[in-house]
Parts: structure tokens; C-alpha cells; sequence
């Protein structure tokens, strides 16, 4: 009798099944390592990196599948499946590929080794992916809470350091009010449209069907404070003090792991949310989205320049980039069309996945150069290091170029790509404003570099543990930087796949 | 017949040479020596084939290239030369050579040779782009080289000098980039589709006035910090003093001219009618710097700033002459920036001469040189009466040019900008006559003679200074056609009309020879 009344949806199980992978490969590590017997060196990271890798090869090939098809939804419309989503879940499974290969001998050289770590960046995966692939804000705030529990996890995962718990804490109490922020603001905006369905929200809450914008403060409520929600999430100012303590505290590789893959999920689904459910909404929250992208750019730009650790520079140099990827942001407020489509969109998403690897290989000469307990990422731990590990510092060079957006780097194509959409709907105000942020920022990448090439050496730098660089990580930050610079050489073909 | 792609080669074959000095070991010294040698040599030799291949009577691009390189965006690698950057490409593939060889850094060479061969593909690349996408990619990444050579390389301010050279720069291109994506995209409509070819937008655009200003703003800021004009000049002193004498004679004889070579082809090219209504500011401006910079450089103890200062008063000159917009200023203007790129860096090769034996560059401390080591103050002599514009050495050709062409459209500047070309004489012989003459002290008296090598590192040099001279006009003959196409093409664009040339003027001059 149930069966005849509680039928389920017709589920695409091939669709989803990167989702799927990541899922059974975390609960298999933490099941299978529970039950057997010690399980031999790198194999944990191997196995990440492999279930993160077919994540990967599954969603291309569902590219292809949209390339023939079009854009659908999945699961009784809860997941849409389209190219924006595929190309966000590509990103964080190639950000948790190279965190895995980071993280691998980062946690023996701390003592730490454990299956745990890398359950949790594929859970937290799983949820980035849910995040950018949600058409109901229900199941986005799934794909939130997913990430974001995981995260905080994470952030306080290395049980000997005190700044590791703090940050965890901080993390986890901040996003804890963020998160209800977010929640708050799907209720105004189910009480607006009577539903949580992006699709029936865009018809509900558009201005020549049923409602007469009779409910306006509701949902100009609700849009606030889902944006809230969301910023915090990518670390936008003014929701951004969480940024410099966690990504300081937090162990390097989780560091990276947050700035990539967090920022790539947190702004796939901030385009879902105003392009797809909002797009009739976009003369309201436009301005405010110019606002938090100019204080983002400035206030992460100055603030990185008074710092003296590296790692909380990068933080807020995170933020500031956060700021250019909200110039896209903004750019496609300007011209909501079709759902998920546009310059703006496709220079986030660009950005995204440049930002992504670049930001990793970063994080990975840091996790180096921080040596046992990120002990050294002060800017002091970096002096003499293109004496020490010319390769290192030549590496780290490059990166951070390219951070700054240094012509023939990926990082330069990036910022292009966001500026170019900027112009395009003639914000210049903005586009002059990230210009010249760039420069301040160049000024916080230039002192590192000046910490690895030209300062002297002083007496005691003898004695400090010298920089190891085993062979994976290796690997991963030679991959960085080959990807950088064939991105900014021949930025062609990321151009034209980019949806 | 395939075409050579002899451009192509100018910008690949320093970089090649760069990355193989890179990751020859530095258990070969000689090898890294002799490999960056032959890069720039090789380069030098292509352009001096360049040279000699030129079509004078061709007063549009040559030897040009393009092959789409960001097809979805409308960016080609799309390379030419014409009269007025072909100077510029020559002396940057002479001079390269002469200081990889000439200008010992001291130490670490294999990475100071690799960052100037990158330097000089850098360079080369500004020079001949006619792509505005291109143009920027080389113009911001000459930046990278030149901050590790003054950071690396040089003296106790490095580090201070060689950050606001990067970020003062950076500035002025953060406008222009923003200026150039918005230049591409407003030019869409007349060109039918997204492009950032320099010629086509030239040809095709039209411009309102008002957005013509502003974008002709964006680009001449980023321009006016290269050049560098007043008063965005301060981190040039910085810069010259505290690099290497490598990097000082490279910045000074071809960085900076792609500051006013940018304003030349890409500023007033692209908005004439916007450079005509600034023209004003930009006269005040130079004339103002040509004062300035003369009194400053007075004022100096440090007799490598002296020269630092003569350069922000030198490209004053410059500028006026590319703005009066009249063939024979423009043409001074363009033959100034080698004149200026040939003296100030043999003036620079000179101090730099001097700090080797001496261990300072404090003018006080330098005394009656010219007893112990004539020939060396001969040469000095000579570099420095080329720098003030004495009648007989490059120097004058193009001041004077500049002068009297920038008369007829410039009249009450070109009466201030005059008295700079007495003031030089005033602050170069003043800080010779502290220099060279008088007794040597003790210190001084030990003050070696130019040796063989410095001799043949020189001599090249002087030996152009005193040929452009005497004989400008194979120069002439290059650089004019081309500044007229240019000026027809503002002409035709505007409603400019360039008063009648002082005919005279040039047939006196071209008799000289």
C-alpha cells in the first residue's frame, strides 16, 4: 500500500555517481582501515588521490553526456546537471588529488598519520560538489553543512598545536552562526516564493507572474541574508575575520584544501543561488555585491601588506581574491540571462580553477618551507631559501607572480578574464579599483621573494632544520607551476572549454 | 619564397638563451658565459639584418607577422616594425651584447645573465608588438628581470629601489589595462568583433570624445610613470642609482623609451584627437621635468643620480617633440631616444667605471682625475658634451630638431624648455670640472687607466655618438617616412593640421654632413 503512494524519484544513478565515488571512498577508508592491519606508507594519499581521480574522469565524461544532451535536472529536481556544476566538481576533485599528495608526508613528518584527514577532504568534497550542483536551497544547505562540518574538523585536525584547535574553534563557531544566517534567509525566501525549488523561486518571486512584489521586504531579507551565508563562505569582506586565524592555524595542506576547493564550492553555489534562483533580483542585490566586492579587494589587498607570517598573508591575499572573483560575480548581476551563462559567469569559473591549482602549489611550498609543526612560516623561515632550494624558491616565485598577475602566468589570464567581464558592462569603477589592489598585493608578494632571494643571512640560520621536499610533494608543486605557465602561454583552450 | 619570421626570432632567441643559462650548471662558468653571449650576439646580428633589410621608402609595418595566439579573446601574436621602432630594436640588440660582455656583475652570473637575456626578449617584444594584449604582456613582464637585477645586483638600497621601481610601474599599468580591455571591447562595434590588433582599432574605431580621454588617460599614465614625466619621476633616481651598472645602462637606454615610444604608438595613435586636447598639460609637464630634472641634477652629490636626474630632463625633450606633432619634433624625438639611450648609458658604463676603482660615486670625494688617467676623462668628455647637445655629437641632431620643430605648435614651452639645454651644460661640466680637474688627492691619485677592454666597450659607443653627429641622415631618411605616415594618420583623424615644416632648417642640417 506504502509502495503505490511513497514512490521514489527516478534517480540517474550514472549522473551521480562522482558523488557516489567520493562518498563509498571515504566511508571505505575509515571502515576498511579500522579493520585491517596497518596499511603500508602513502597508501592512504594513493587511494585518496585514485577516488578523487575517477570523481574526476566520471564527471567528464558526464560532460560529455551534457555536451549531447543539455542541461537536466536530477533526483525529482533536487541536483541540476549541467557544465558550470561538472567544471566546480572537476576543480575540487583535482584541489583534493593534489591536497592528498601534499598532506601524505606532511602528517609523518608531524606524527600525525591517519586515515581521518582524508576521509574528511572527501566528504568535505562531496558537499562542495552537492553545493554547486544544488537547484533547491535545501540540498544546498546540505552540500553546506557537509563541507563545512568536515572543514572545521579539519582545521582543528593536528591535535598537537594550540593555534590548530583555535582555529578550529573559531571556524567552527563563526560558521556556525553563519550557516544560520543562511538557513534564516531560506525561510524568508520559501515564506516569499512557497518554495525552496530554484526553479519555482525564479517563476514565484519573478515580477510578471503571481506576485506583484507584494512580499518585497521578505525576500530582499532573505536575499541579504542568504548572501551573508554566502560570504562568509568565500571569505568576502566584512565576513571574512575568521580567514587569517583559521588559515594560520590550520595545518598547511588544509590551508590549501580550503582555499581551493572551499572557495570553489562556496562560489558555484553563490551563482546558483542569485543566477539561477534570483536572476529577477538582480537590480536589488547587484549593488550590494559591488559593495562587498570593493571592500573585499581593498581590505584583503591592505591587509595582507602589515602581516608577517606568510600564511596569514596568503590569507588575506585569499581574500583579496576573493574580491576578483566577485568582479565576475558582479559582472554577471549585470546581465542575468539564461541560467549559469555569460562572460561574468565563465570568468568565475576560470578564475576558479586557475586560483585553485595555483593556491595549492603555493600552500605546498609553505607546508615545505613551514618544516616540522609550520613552525617556520614566518617570513623569516623563508630567508636564504634560493640558497638553500634554488628550485624551491624558483618555484615559489613563479607562483607567486602569478598570484600578483604577472603577464605569461595563469594568474595574469584570471584577472584578465574578470576584468575583461567588467568592462564589458562598463564597471570601470571596480575594474581600476582591483587594478590597483593588485599592486598592493604585488607589494606582499614581492617582500616574500625578497625573503628568498635577497635578504642576508643571519647567524642561527645554520642551525635550523633544513627544508625537505620529499618526492610527492615535489610532484605537486612542479605540476602548479607547469600548469601556471602553460595556462598563461597558451590560455586558448582553457578559454574556449571553459562553459 | 617562405617568410623568415625575423621578428618571431628577435623576442624567442634571448629567451631561449635565457632558459638554457638557466639550467646550464654552474659548475661551467665559461659556458653560461659564452651561451649568453651568443644569444645576444645572435639577436644583435638579426637586428642589424632587420637593419640593413629595411625598405626606407616603406612608411608602414615590415617584416610582419601575426598568427592567432588567444583566438576565443582576439589576441594575436602579431609583430612589425616601422621607422620608428626600428632604432629602438637595433640599439637594444647593440647595446645588450656590449653589457652582457662589457659590465662585469661580480658575482652569481649565471642568474644575472639568464634575468638580462630575459630582459632583452622583453624589451624586444615592446618594441615591435603591434598587438595591444601582446604589447602588455611584454611591457609588465620586462618588470620581472629588472626587479631581480636591482635586487639582486646592486648597491645598499637595492631592495627599497627595486620595490617602488616594480610597484610604481605596476600602477601606471594596472590603468592601462583596464584602458586596453576597454579600448578592445568599445571598438567592437566598428570592428565587428572582439580585437586587440593595434592597426585595425587604429583604422576603424570611432571614439566619442569624451571616452577617447579617458582611455587615452589610462594608457599615457602607465606611459608617463615609464618615461618617466613629472612629477611621477621619483622612483627613477632610486632605481638608477641603487642598480647595477648593467641595469642602469639598460634601463636608461631602452627601458624607458618604451615609455615614450608606447605614448607614440599607442597613445597618440590610437586617440589622437584626445592627445591633441592634452597636448597642453603634456607640453607643461615635459617642460617642467626638463627644468627639474636639470635643477635636481644639480643639486646632487651622488654623481650617479646626476645622471639619473639628466635623464628625467632628457626625456622631457621627448615628450615635447612627440606631442608638438609636427614631422621634424616628432622625428627628434624619436632619433633623441637613441641619442639619449647611447650617451646616458655610456655616461652610466663611465660612473660605473669610476665606482669600480674608487668604491663611491660621491662627487666630493673624486678629484682631478684628469692627471692620472686622461684618456678615461677624454672619454668622459666626450659622452658628456653628446649629453649637453654640443654641435658635432648625436646629442644635438635631435634637441634641436625637437626644438625647432615643437616651435610652430609648442612656441612659449619650447622658449622655457630651450634654457634646460643650457642648465645641462651648467650641471654636467660643473660636476666634471669637481671630477677631473684640479690636483688628485692621495685617494685619487692611484685612479687607473682605462684599460683595453673597457676601451673596446666603449669605443662602439662613442663611435655612434660622433657618426649620428656628424652623418644623421641614413637615420633620418628611416625614421621620417614612417612620422609622416603617422602624423597624416592623426591628421586624418582629428582636425589637425600640421603648420607648414622650417624647411630651411632641415636642408642646414642635412648639409652639415
Amino acid at each position: 500500500m506504502f509502495a503505490a503512494t511513497l514512490r521514489g524519484p527516478a534517480v540517474d544513478w550514472f549522473a551521480i555517481s562522482p558523488i557516489l565515488v567520493l562518498l563509498g571512498g571515504a566511508l571505505l577508508l575509515l571502515v576498511a582501515d579500522a579493520l585491517t592491519p596497518p596499511w603500508p606508507k602513502h597508501s592512504f594519499a594513493l587511494f585518496t588521490a585514485a577516488t578523487a581521480t575517477a570523481a574526476g574522469v566520471l564527471s567528464v565524461l558526464q560532460w560529455q553526456r551534457v555536451d549531447e544532451g543539455g542541461a537536466r535536472t536530477l533526483i525529482g529536481d533536487a541536483l541540476v546537471l549541467d557544465r558550470p556544476a561538472l567544471w566546480i566538481a572537476i576543480t575540487i576533485c583535482v584541489a583534493v588529488l593534489v591536497c592528498a599528495l601534499i598532506t601524505d608526508d606532511y602528517l609523518r613528518r608531524e606524527g600525525i598519520d591517519g586515515p581521518e584527514l582524508y576521509a574528511l577532504y572527501l566528504l568535505a568534497a562531496l558537499g562542495g560538489v552537492v553545493m554547486s550542483a544544488a537547484n533547491d536551497l535545501i540540498v544546498l544547505f546540505l552540500g553546506l553543512e557537509i563541507l563545512s562540518i568536515a572543514l572545521y574538523v579539519m582545521a582543528a585536525s593536528h591535535r598537537k598545536r594550540a593555534e590548530s584547535q583555535e582555529g578550529g574553534i573559531k571556524y567552527f563557531v563563526l560558521g556556525g552562526f553563519s550557516s544560520a544566517f543562511f538557513l534564516y534567509g531560506i525561510a524568508l525566501i520559501y515564506g516569499g516564493a512557497g518554495s525552496t525549488n530554484f526553479g519555482k523561486i525564479r517563476v514565484g518571486l519573478s515580477p510578471t507572474l503571481g506576485s506583484d512584489r507584494t512580499n518585497d521586504a521578505l525576500v530582499l531579507a532573505g536575499i541579504a541574508l542568504l548572501l551573508v551565508g554566502l560570504a562568509f563562505k568565500v571569505a568576502a569582506v566584512p565576513f571574512h575575520f575568521w580567514t587569517p586565524d583559521v588559515y594560520q592555524g590550520a595545518p598547511t595542506p588544509v590551508t590549501a584544501f580550503m582555499a581551493s576547493a572551499g572557495k570553489a564550492a562556496a562560489f558555484g553555489a553563490m551563482l546558483r543561488v542569485l543566477m539561477e534562483a534570483l536572476p529577477n533580483w538582480s537590480d536589488d542585490y547587484q549593488p550590494a555585491v559591488w559593495g562587498i566586492a570593493m571592500l573585499t579587494l581593498v581590505v584583503g589587498s591592505v591587509m595582507a601588506v602589515v602581516q608577517t607570517n606568510v600564511k596569514r598573508m596568503l590569507a588575506f591575499s585569499s581574500v583579496s581574491h576573493a574580491g576578483f572573483i566577485l568582479i565576475g560575480v558582479e559582472a554577471a548581476a549585470h546581465r542575468p540571462g539564461a541560467p549559469m551563462s555569460g562572460d561574468g559567469v565563465s570568468s568565475v569559473l576560470m578564475y576558479l580553477v586557475i586560483y585553485a591549482v595555483l593556491v595549492i602549489g603555493t600552500f605546498a611550498v609553505v607546508t615545505a618551507v613551514g618544516r616540522t609543526g609550520d613552525a617556520a612560516t614566518d617570513l623569516s623561515g623563508f630567508r636564504g631559501l634560493a640558497r638553500n632550494k634554488p628550485l624551491l624558491a624558483l618555484a615559489m616565485t613563479v607562483l607567486l607572480l602569478a598570484q600578483a598577475g604577472v603577464p605569461l602566468t595563469g594568474g595574469f589570464i584570471a584577472k584578465f578574464g574578470v576584468i575583461s567581464a567588467a568592462v564589458d558592462v562598463h564597471s570601470y569603477a571596480i575594474a581600476i579599483t582591483a587594478m590597483l589592489s593588485a599592486v598592493i598585493a604585488a607589494f606582499v608578494y614581492l617582500r616574500i621573494m625578497v625573503s628568498m632571494w635577497i635578504t642576508d643571512a643571519e647567524a642561527g640560520d645554520d642551525t635550523r632544520e633544513s627544508v625537505r621536499v620529499p618526492a610527492l610533494l615535489w610532484v605537486t608543486i612542479s605540476s602548479a607551476v607547469a600548469f601556471t605557465l602553460v595556462v598563461g602561454m597558451f590560455p586558448g583552450w582553457l578559454v574556449s572549454l571553459t562553459p | 619564397m617562405i617568410e623568415f619570421p625575423i621578428l618571431t626570432l628577435l623576442v624567442v632567441v634571448p629567451a631561449v638563451g635565457a632558459l638554457l643559462v638557466a639550467v646550464i650548471s654552474k659548475r661551467h662558468p665559461d659556458l653560461v658565459k659564452v651561451t649568453a653571449l651568443g644569444a645576444s650576439v645572435l639577436t644583435g646580428a638579426l637586428a642589424l639584418w632587420v637593419l640593413f633589410a629595411f625598405d626606407k621608402s616603406d612608411s608602414g609595418f615590415q617584416f610582419a607577422s601575426r598568427h592567432a595566439w588567444i583566438k576565443p579573446w582576439g589576441i594575436s601574436w602579431h609583430l612589425g616594425i616601422d621607422g620608428i621602432s626600428l632604432f629602438l630594436v637595433v640599439l637594444t640588440g647593440v647595446l645588450f651584447p656590449l653589457v652582457i660582455v662589457g659590465i662585469d656583475p661580480h658575482r652569481d652570473h649565471k642568474r644575472y645573465l639568464s634575468w638580462m637575456l630575459l630582459l632583452e626578449a622583453g624589451v624586444m617584444g615592446s618594441f615591435i608588438s603591434l598587438d595591444l594584449f601582446l604589447f602588455f604582456v611584454f611591457f609588465e613582464i620586462v618588470l620581472v628581470p629588472m626587479y631581480f637585477l636591482i635586487g639582486g645586483w646592486g648597491y645598499e638600497g637595492r631592495v627599497y629601489a627595486a620595490t617602488k621601481f616594480f610597484l610604481f610601474t605596476m600602477v601606471g599599468s594596472a590603468f592601462m589595462l583596464v584602458g586596453i580591455v576597454a579600448t578592445a571591447i568599445l571598438a567592437k562595434a566598428d570592428n565587428g568583433q572582439v580585437t586587440f590588433d593595434l592597426i585595425k582599432i587604429a583604422e576603424n574605431a570611432e571614439f566619442a570624445a569624451g571616452t577617447g580621454r579617458w582611455l587615452f588617460f589610462a594608457f599615457a599614465i602607465a606611459f608617463a610613470v615609464k618615461v618617466p614625466l613629472f612629477p611621477l619621476h621619483t622612483w627613477l633616481p632610486d632605481a638608477h642609482t641603487q642598480a647595477p651598472t648593467g641595469g642602469s645602462v639598460i634601463l636608461a637606454a631602452v627601458l624607458l623609451k618604451m615609455g615614450t615610444y608606447g605614448l607614440l604608438r599607442f597613445g597618440v595613435y590610437l586617440f589622437p584627437e584626445a592627445a591633441l586636447w592634452a597636448r597642453p598639460l603634456f607640453f607643461t609637464l615635459a617642460t617642467v621635468g626638463i627644468i627639474w630634472g636639470a635643477i635636481a641634477a644639480t643639486m646632487q652629490s651622488d654623481l650617479k643620480r646626476v645622471v639619473a636626474y639628466s635623464s628625467v630632463a632628457h626625456l622631457g625633450f621627448i615628450v615635447l617633440g612627440t606631442f608638438a606633432l609636427t614631422t621634424t619634433a616628432v622625428t627628434g624625438g624619436v632619433m633623441q631616444n637613441i641619442n639619449h639611450g647611447l650617451s646616458t648609458g655610456a655616461l652610466f658604463i663611465l660612473v660605473g667605471m669610476i665606482y669600480e676603482r674608487r668604491h663611491t660615486r660621491e662627487i666630493a670625494q673624486l678629484n682631478g682625475l684628469q692627471q692620472v688617467a686622461p684618456v678615461f676623462a677624454a672619454a668622459f668628455m666626450v659622452v658628456m658634451l653628446s649629453s649637453i647637445g654640443v654641435p658635432g655629437l648625436n646629442g644635438f641632431v635631435g634637441e634641436f630638431m625637437v626644438l625647432v620643430g615643437s616651435f610652430a605648435t609648442a612656441r612659449w614651452w619650447v622658449t622655457i624648455a630651450a634654457a634646460g639645454v643650457i642648465l645641462a651644460a651648467l650641471y654636467l661640466l660643473w660636476a666634471y670640472q669637481r671630477v677631473f680637474h684640479g690636483e688628485p688627492d692621495e685617494a685619487n691619485s692611484g685612479f687607473a687607466e682605462l684599460n683595453w677592454k673597457e676601451a673596446s666597450l666603449l669605443l662602439p659607443m662613442i663611435g655612434l655618438i660622433v657618426f649620428t653627429g656628424v652623418y644623421p641622415k641614413p637615420m633620418l631618411d628611416r625614421i621620417e617616412p614612417s612620422v609622416k605616415a603617422f602624423i597624416a594618420h592623426v591628421e586624418e583623424r582629428s582636425n589637425y593640421h600640421e603648420p607648414a615644416p622650417a624647411e630651411p632648417v632641415l636642408v642646414e642640417l642635412e648639409g652639415e654632413g
